[in-house]
């Protein structure tokens, strides 16, 4: 036999190389993901291990690692997110299990259950902080207006628990409730069959089969609890975790070589949890759980199962949802903890200082960057997918990478990789300290999820429509824009508001790269937060999630009125 | 139609795949040679997994062959991306856009190749009547049925008038009343345009009913190329006798050539039979029978017991033994014959023009 494939692999890349709109589209991805992922992460490490003056040490982390605030720090965001990621996993479990397995008659759970799943997505990552404080705080509704508990104590590892789980349960609940719906349901009706209890049909079958979806959950959420920055900083009070004191390494004690250090132990942490979770625990998920259900599942309506923990989900998502009612009430009392009439005086405050300019910053970096990232996460969907060439597992790996990259990683990437240009040559030197690098970040830190949905809609088209376009003459371009995306609208819409919703959401990297040029809504709330101006940061948080929900109406109006999945419904109707 | 067809040769073609599970290569195809003439409607017939479609996938340029070239006409395309081609591929799942209306489906090709507005009009309405069709351009493909869709797929390909038109079990999705008709549109266009035609399928009385050649792969190879009646009368082989149709192999021995024909003795009964090579005295060899080129009856060459009668409708379906042979047979019209029960004894026999040395 020939070299394997040799002539077939050189032809199909001289036919690649025949379509020069794939070439120029495959080089300026490469540059991109090379320029503004790879080179600030490989600068962290080069910078940690090496210094112009001494050649290659490992004085720097020696260094960093006999800090007892790092060593604190480290086991402080081990324990904060073994603790939430188990908490949420278990919370999301309870509610995926409540929502696929029981007869629920109430629309009114249903519907709860929507709203706790949504809130997370339109709010800022870091407004339950707020309301923690409003509710629990010193000053707190309930610990002391109705309590009377002068002493409350919500700083710290409890509080950003709480806060944290809160937040990012709905995401397991999303995850499991998609894995439950596709447990065959005769499994366990063979298992009840045989004469098992429902609770050992539950610990012998569901639990086993859903064990790596567990698993993956956990460690979705325990990535999450360790990369997160703005909950820590708000409602940590002593407690560091790794990403506020890396903030702090920089902005206090202008160590950015140290900086760079805590970011690679940070970084090595949280690549292998994903490594663990892309590559290990997503398979088993799959192959565990292949296809659909079979069949309608019979759903529990014995009352002793039900009832209590109906019950104690409704509890659960009306507490979740007072702690959002809270933001904007937050906003509109006058003084939170002493004078509750209702007043304007907080939205006046904030527009008379800046307010109108942090929106419109903030709205059109966002609004920039949203259709750049979608476009870009459905090309590299497309290529990924449909295509073969070289650099394309390359391509499909950093950009999931992403995702791995706690901002606050990348911000100090960029700021040791850009601030004296590429590799302090000042080449680029220019872009640090501008919009367009916001930008880029916004870009970076969104592609990993818009390419994760691109991918899953485009493996749903069937890949002889493209070749016959393809085949009639049109080139890869053509193919793209007259084929490929008009099919995948909808993924695209989503993805681009999806985009705007967490750029103009986000904090942790920003918050190290911004200049005094941008204000951004983020980075004020957190300045009045700090600064214990909680109705400032209420009223800038109301407005950003009434923006945030307003362009998900907006979307799915949008959706409804033009997405291609209405025009085949609506020919379906007629035909 | 404007264009003149092209031809398609394939010069000792092979592609190599990598198996996922074990990990090691193999041939899918393996030096394949093929000489298509201009405006001829050829098959490319096989069991599944023996390579159609990566042969027809080659041509069409979606995989590049690992070894040999293709040419088109007297052009080498190797290197030429799909849509350099000039090949218009016929898709299974018909491989209609979903967004667009049947009128732009067909006008798409057209459209890349910028014609006047006037010209892409004219020509799609002339194609929509040739595969009568005329009167849906506005609708949207999924309120079409499954023989429809099947005819805009082929409309679409038609109207950019390819140099070959590839289609791969493109009649597959439907139903077998349908299959059949649409089989015969297809040839009737095919004629009509006088225009080259790939096609794959492993429905082999499509295959006969259409082409003018059949070409039978087995495991990535050819085993026979020829037309539907060489194919069926003169098989190369024991895979392609057994492939095409039934057929019914009896154990002989070669006794000595007779002006063209071959004297063989079966089971010590000696018979004449057509051969096209030359065979020696003394060769064992098999003589191949069509089912329906047995006779049955009283007296013959040789004796048999029935073990299976079976009334089929146009024909009487027996299998009979023969020695240790299992004989089918298909005995048309049997109304008029006498009808052989399990468990009688008969005779067999054939005429020399249906027999066949292997
Ligand atoms: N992309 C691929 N990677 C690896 N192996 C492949 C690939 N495509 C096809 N094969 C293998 O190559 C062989 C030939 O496949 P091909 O699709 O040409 O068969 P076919 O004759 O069209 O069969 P069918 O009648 O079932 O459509 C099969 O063994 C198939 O599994
Ligand atoms: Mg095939």
């Amino acid at each position: 036999m020939v070299a394997a494939g040799a002539q077939g692999k050189r032809l199909d890349r001289r036919k690649l190389f025949g379509d020069p709109i794939m070439v120029s589209t495959i080089a300026v991805l490469l540059i991109f993901l090379l320029l503004f992922i790879l080179y600030p992460l490989a600068t962290l490490l080069v910078d940690s291990v090496f210094s112009r003056e001494t050649g290659f040490t490992l004085d720097v982390f020696t260094r960093v690692l006999s800090l007892g605030r790092f060593r604190t720090a480290f086991t402080n965001t081990l324990q904060l997110g073994l603790l939430t990621g188990v908490f949420s996993t278990v919370l999301g479990l309870m509610f995926a299990y409540v929502d696929v397995y029981m007869k629920v008659r109430s629309r009114v759970m249903k519907k709860l259950f929507d709203v706790v799943s949504l809130l997370p997505v339109v709010s800022p990552p870091f407004v339950l902080s707020l309301s923690m404080i409003l509710l629990f705080g010193r000053s707190g509704l309930i610990t002391r207006t109705l309590l009377g508990i002068y002493d409350s104590e919500i700083y710290g590892l409890k509080g950003i628990v709480v806060v944290q789980t809160l937040t990012f349960f709905p995401v397991c609940y999303l995850m499991l409730k998609g894995l439950l719906r596709n447990i065959d349901p005769s499994l366990e009706e063979a298992a009840r069959d045989m004469g098992a209890t429902r609770w050992k049909v539950f610990t012998t079958v569901t639990l086993p089969l859903l064990l790596p979806g567990l698993g993956n959950a956990f460690l979705v959420t325990f990535i999450e609890s360790v990369a997160d920055f703005a909950n820590p900083m708000l409602i940590g009070g002593s407690f560091d975790t790794l990403a506020t004191t890396i903030y702090l390494q920089v902005t206090g004690a202008y160590d950015k070589v140290g900086a760079a250090a805590m970011a690679v132990v940070l970084l090595s942490l949280t690549l292998v949890l994903f490594l663990i979770q892309k590559y290990y625990l997503e398979k088993r998920t799959v192959a565990t759980l292949t296809g659909k259900a079979s069949r309608e599942r019979m759903l529990i309506a014995d009352r002793s199962v039900t009832r209590p923990l109906t019950i104690l989900c409704t509890l659960f998502s009306a507490f979740v949802i007072l702690m959002y009612v809270s933001v904007p009430f937050g906003a509109l009392f006058k003084l939170w903890g002493r004078n509750y009439s209702l007043s304007w005086v907080h939205f006046e405050y904030i527009f008379k200082y800046g307010g109108i300019r942090a929106f419109r910053d903030s709205f059109l970096l966002s609004l920039i960057a949203a259709p750049i990232t979608a476009l870009l996460s459905m090309i590299i969907s497309y290529l990924v997918v449909k295509k073969k060439f070289r650099s394309k597992a390359l391509i499909e790996f950093t950009s999931m990478l992403a995702m791995a990259v706690p901002g606050t990683v990348l911000g100090v990437g960029y700021i040791r990789g850009y601030a004296n240009g590429i590799f302090g040559t000042g080449l680029l030197q220019g872009l640090y300290g501008t919009g367009l690098i916001l930008i880029i970040v916004f870009v970076v830190r969104s592609l990993p999820v818009g390419t994760r949905s691109g991918i899953s809609a485009l493996r749903q088209i069937d890949r002889s429509i493209e070749e016959s376009a393809y085949d009639m003459g049109a080139n890869s371009g053509r193919v793209f824009m007259t084929v490929t995306l008009p099919l995948i609208k909808d993924s695209f819409f989503s993805g681009l508001v999806t985009t705007f919703v967490r750029s103009i959401t986000a904090i942790s990297a920003i918050i190290l790269l911004v200049t005094p040029k941008y204000l951004l809504i983020t980075t004020q709330i957190n300045e009045f937060a700090e600064k214990g101006k909680f109705g400032e940061a209420c009223a800038y948080a109301t407005i950003l999630i009434l923006i945030v929900y307003g362009s998900i109406l907006l979307m799915n109006l949008f959706m409804k009125t033009f997405g291609t999945s209405k025009k085949i419904r609506e020919a379906q109707k007629n035909g | 139609m404007a264009k003149i067809s092209k031809g398609v040769r394939l010069e000792h073609i092979s592609k190599i795949y990598r198996d996922p599970k074990t990990g090691r290569d193999f041939y899918a195809v393996r030096d394949t040679s093929l000489d298509i003439e201009p405006g001829t409607f050829v098959t490319l017939l096989g069991p599944s997994g023996c390579g159609k479609t990566t042969t027809l996938r080659m041509i069409a340029g979606f995989e590049s062959p690992d070894e040999g070239e293709i040419f088109l006409g007297e052009e080498p395309i190797n290197a030429l991306t799909p849509n350099k081609r000039d090949t218009a591929m016929v898709f299974q799942s018909y491989a209609l856009f979903p967004h667009y209306n049947v009128f732009d489906n067909v006008a798409y090709g057209l459209r890349l190749r910028k014609l006047p507005k006037a010209e892409i009009d004219e020509r799609v309405r002339r194609i929509l009547s040739l595969v009568e069709m005329e009167g849906m351009e506005a609708r949207m493909t999924n309120q079409l049925s499954g023989g429809q869709q099947q005819r805009i797929a082929l409309a679409r390909a038609l109207v950019v008038e390819p140099g070959v038109l590839l289609f791969d079990e493109p009649l597959s999705n439907l139903d077998a009343k349908l299959r059949v008709s649409m089989r015969t549109e297809i040839r009737r266009i095919q004629q009509t345009l006088g225009i080259t035609a790939i096609y794959v399928t492993h429905d082999q009385s499509e295959a006969m009913s259409i082409s003018d050649r059949i070409v039978i792969m087995n495991a990535g190879e050819i085993a026979q190329t020829g037309t539907p009646m060489q194919i069926y009368y003169h098989p190369d082989s024991a895979f392609v006798a057994d492939f095409i149709g039934e057929a019914n192999f009896l154990a002989a021995q070669v006794m000595g050539m007779e002006n063209g024909l071959c004297r063989v003795s079966i089971d010590g009964r000696e018979a004449l039979v057509e051969t096209a090579r030359a065979m020696e005295v003394g060769q064992a060899c098999q003589v191949v029978l069509r089912p329906e080129a047995i006779l049955i009856g009283d007296k013959g060459l040789l004796p048999c017991k029935v073990e299976l009668s079976c009334f089929m409708g146009s024909y009487q379906n027996y299998h009979v033994r023969a020695g240790d042979t299992l004989v089918k047979i298909a005995d048309n019209c049997p109304i008029n014959k006498k009808i052989y029960r399990v468990g009688d004894e008969a005779w067999i026999g054939f005429d020399k023009e249906c027999a066949h040395l292997l």
